[in-house]
């Protein structure tokens, strides 16, 4: 593999860990399958790509991005919480409006960044070349790990785990369930928002199918993290998303790049259902091994 | 001081599958006092207690702690009152969380929470102190999981977290029928030890007889949604489970069938 291309796998794995944070929160805490964050990740990009181009910093930008996919979190919620949708259903339908709603925040299907100011940009006089998307990434990941970390083992942290492991036991402790649904999913969507934004900074601009399979990225993120760290501890199962992040990336990067598998690019979405799918068969099989091995005994 | 009065609850309304639950009860629990509620099942014993937790609201009548009306609010909006230690030792407490955690939890019940830490160094002190006066050895264990508690370990827990903070009533619900003898009788003697420590007003549900005339100051026995027996003080001393059922026929002036209701 080359230097670029491990680089680049790097830094899509530190930009995709923030979408394994945002669907561990949804799946693993609050455990609310939510497929928003294959609209609410475009919507990030879509957002801080159109105001930068429209002469917004891109910090500002990048903070209305997050606020945006907080926004599509809440509407999930409430598709949930207050009209009763189920909860898979009510995020399909938030996506599949954010479809919509990407376009018109782009006004076209895709809005490049091309010589405008990004947060990448503003690195570039350090002289980090190559190096620097991979700083700014890692910092970024680092960052929103060690303030999840905080959060989750905080009041409103636990009362959020709580909602997700046992809702029933978690209202008679006086927790709202209903309203750690809307913060949890805010939360998640926010970051997802934010990988989307980074994104399309560096990659140097939005896209309206960036989008596609967002969720099942972000699950190989959770669930290969949960395979490389097998952990209880909330700061290590956050860590282990970001080392899922960056395995599945470099897994990628070697399988495209091995000539004698034959995989082409366009293989990549069908390889990730492979790997997640086999990711999600481990723990069944290491069961049965495990019985077969006792029983053999 | 708990009033309930006048409650009636239906199931299913209006369909071919209605059940009137709770057929108006009337009952108050005096501040401190440990009632016991006995029952078959479908004699409304488990609706009683989802009333005063408020987990189904009333059709008619009235709930007041303390004077307060609390019939229209939720359970989480009732939880600073009312804490509650349920028949499966699963319900009670998360699995996934850590023993510290679900006492975390339990001591800001009712209260506001916040982005504090939740496990403080204060709180482990405490937590610590409390699991150490159950003599098994969970003290030790703060930051196992839950779900590798035994499920006496678990209710013990239970108990520990529901008697944390100051509480206006202890719903215990069938809180010993998982466990086997032994460790029934632990957690009954526990259960006994924190009442009177703590003075607590506590309404226990039991389907056995022997358990509702064992502990506590006083017996209900629910028939068909309605008190029908309601025993206490020196009637009650030294009543055995036949006069129990006496009582009843005498009352309902039909006989109880002998397997709906645990004898011993």
């Amino acid at each position: 593999m080359s230097l670029i291309a491990f680089l680049g796998a790097i830094e899509t794995g530190f930009i995709f860990a923030l979408v394994g944070l945002g669907v561990f929160i949804s799946f693993r805490v609050l455990n609310f399958p939510d497929l928003t964050v294959d609209g609410s990740l475009p919507l990030g990009a879509a957002a801080s790509a159109s105001l930068i181009v429209a002469g917004f910093d891109p910090y500002s930008a990048t903070a209305i991005a997050m606020l945006a996919g907080a926004g599509a979190g809440l509407v999930t919620a409430w598709l949930n919480q207050a009209l009763r949708v189920l909860h898979l259903l009510a995020s399909i339908l938030t996506m599949i409006a954010l479809y919509s709603i990407n376009l018109r925040v782009m006004g076209r299907p895709n809005q490049p960044l091309l010589g405008e100011r990004t947060m990448l940009s503003d690195i570039e006089p350090l002289g980090l070349g190559p190096y620097g998307s991979v700083a700014v990434t890692a910092l970024v990941a680092a960052a929103a790990v060690a303030l999840l970390a905080l959060f989750l083992t905080s009041e409103i942290g636990l009362a959020m785990r709580a909602t997700g492991a046992n809702p029933r036991m978690a209202r008679a402790q006086g927790v709202r369930t209903g309203a750690m649904t809307y913060v949890g999913l805010a939360l998640a969507n926010a970051l997802v928002a934010l990988a989307g934004a980074l994104f399309a900074q560096i990659q140097g601009g939005a896209d309206i199918s960036m989008g596609i399979g967002v969720i099942v990225v972000g699950l190989a993120a959770v669930i290969l993290g949960e395979a490389t760290l097998p952990a209880r501890a909330v700061l290590w199962a956050l860590v282990g998303c970001v080392l899922g992040s960056l395995v599945y990336r470099l897994a990628v990067a070697a399988a495209l790049q091995a000539n004698v598998l034959g995989l082409q690019a366009q293989d990549l979405k069908l390889l990730t259902a492979v790997l997640v799918a086999a990711a999600m068969l481990a723990p069944l099989l290491r069961e049965r091994w495990a019985a077969a091995w006792a029983g053999r005994r | 001081m708990i009033e309930l009065s006048g409650i009636h609850v239906r199931f299913n309304r209006g369909s071919p599958m209605e059940t009137h639950a709770l057929r108006g009860v009337d009952l108050t629990l005096a501040d401190g006092e440990f009632v016991t509620v006995i029952g078959s099942n479908g004699s409304g014993k488990s609706t009683l207690l989802n009333v005063l937790a408020g987990d189904v609201p009333p059709d008619s009548g009235r709930v007041t702690f303390d004077g307060t009306d609390v019939t229209a609010r939720p359970a989480a909006g009732r939880a600073g009152d009312v804490a509650r230690v349920f028949q499966d030792p699963l319900a009670g407490s998360c699995e996934q969380l850590t023993i510290e955690e679900n006492l975390a939890l339990a001591a800001s019940r009712g209260a506001r929470r916040s982005l504090v830490p939740a496990v403080t160094r204060d709180r482990r002190e405490r937590f610590r102190a409390r699991l150490a006066a159950l003599k098994l050895g969970l003290e030790n264990r703060l930051q196992d999981r839950m779900g590798l508690l035994s499920g006496g370990q678990r209710q013990a827990v239970a108990l520990v977290m529901a008697t944390l903070r100051p509480i206006g009533v202890l719903l215990l619900d069938e809180h010993t029928a998982a466990l086997d003898p032994r460790t029934a009788g632990f957690v009954m003697d526990l259960t006994d030890r924190l009442v009177a420590e703590q003075k607590l007003t506590t309404l226990m549900v039991t389907h056995s007889m022997r358990l509702a005339l064992d502990h506590g100051r006083r017996t209900i026995m629910l028939h068909e949604g309605r008190a029908v027996l309601d025993v206490s003080g020196p009637e009650r001393e030294g009543l055995g489970v036949e006069d129990m059922l006496h009582l009843f026929e005498r009352v309902r002036g039909e006989e109880l069938s002998d397997d709906s209701l645990v004898l011993d």
